[in-house]
């Protein structure tokens, strides 16, 4: 593979809707695993993925949070959540998992512009 | 300049016939598109016993001509392929199904061609991500 990318992966769906958001999860993992610079944006419903407590066992399927979980496993430690998108859903910065820095529309900015490709799930 | 596409979404939207559009008129400006990647329900758009009705358009023929006029290379994921019944040969006899359903056109590969489309092109396109 040429060269290192740094990809920036929006995560804009709802965990257990569609398939799209585990796709989008799979395709971060890939990324890393081909030694990419990943970052990791939760915007819109995507900001459900991170809810504590979920449990796919009961809906026949792999619990989405183990997986992103894993991230920093794959040196994937750029993981952010829009604020805007936590706070309509009302989630409380509290309840994300650890690692996950919580940005403001500025931020969003900078994560766009930092980025040499978005994947927009 | 050097493209890949990104198709998240079936045949059944209009998802995969925008990502068409915007391959045509890039080719037409003079650049050059490298891969595209089929992604979740996007690995719909590679099979070959969908039966589109007459009077639509026939996007998979829209797929072949532009890989037979480029050689742009057409990738379905294979994880999202297995679960949807889109099989090439070798996977339908690894998996005892009746039936090859993936058009020639296509080949099936892992998410690493993605990942190498995004390091090889200079601009990747995602079509089908939430709007």
């Amino acid at each position: 593979m040429a060269a290192q990318r740094k990809l920036l992966f929006l995560l804009r769906h709802s965990p257990y809707a569609s398939s799209l958001a585990r796709s989008a999860v799979d395709s971060c993992l890939a990324a890393a695993a081909f030694e990419q610079e990943v970052s990791v944006l939760f915007m819109g419903e995507g900001v459900l993925q991170l809810l504590p407590g979920q449990d796919g066992d009961a809906i026949g399927t792999r619990t989405l949070s183990k997986i992103i979980a894993s991230f920093e496993l794959y040196d994937i430690n750029q993981i952010y959540a829009d604020a805007r998108a936590l706070s309509a859903h009302g989630l409380n910065a509290g309840l994300l998992p650890p690692g996950i820095e919580v940005v403001s529309d500025q931020g969003i900015r900078s994560c766009l512009a930092e980025a040499d490709h978005v994947l927009g799930f | 300049m050097i493209y890949s596409l990104v198709v998240l979404a079936g045949p059944a939207t209009d998802v995969p016939r925008r990502a068409l559009r915007f391959a045509q008129a890039l080719l037409s400006r003079g650049h050059s598109l490298r891969r595209v990647f089929f992604l979740d329900d996007g690995v719909q758009c590679g099979l070959a016993t969908a039966v589109p009705a007459q009077d639509e358009l026939n996007q998979l023929d829209e797929w072949r001509k532009l890989t037979h006029k480029t050689q742009t290379e057409l990738v379905v994921c294979i994880s999202s392929a297995l679960r949807r019944g889109v099989l090439d040969g070798p996977e339908a006899e690894r998996h005892e199904r009746l039936a090859t359903t993936l058009d020639a056109a296509f080949s099936i590969g892992g998410l690493g061609l993605l990942v190498e489309a995004a390091t090889d092109s200079e601009r990747l396109i995602t079509f089908g991500g939430r709007r």
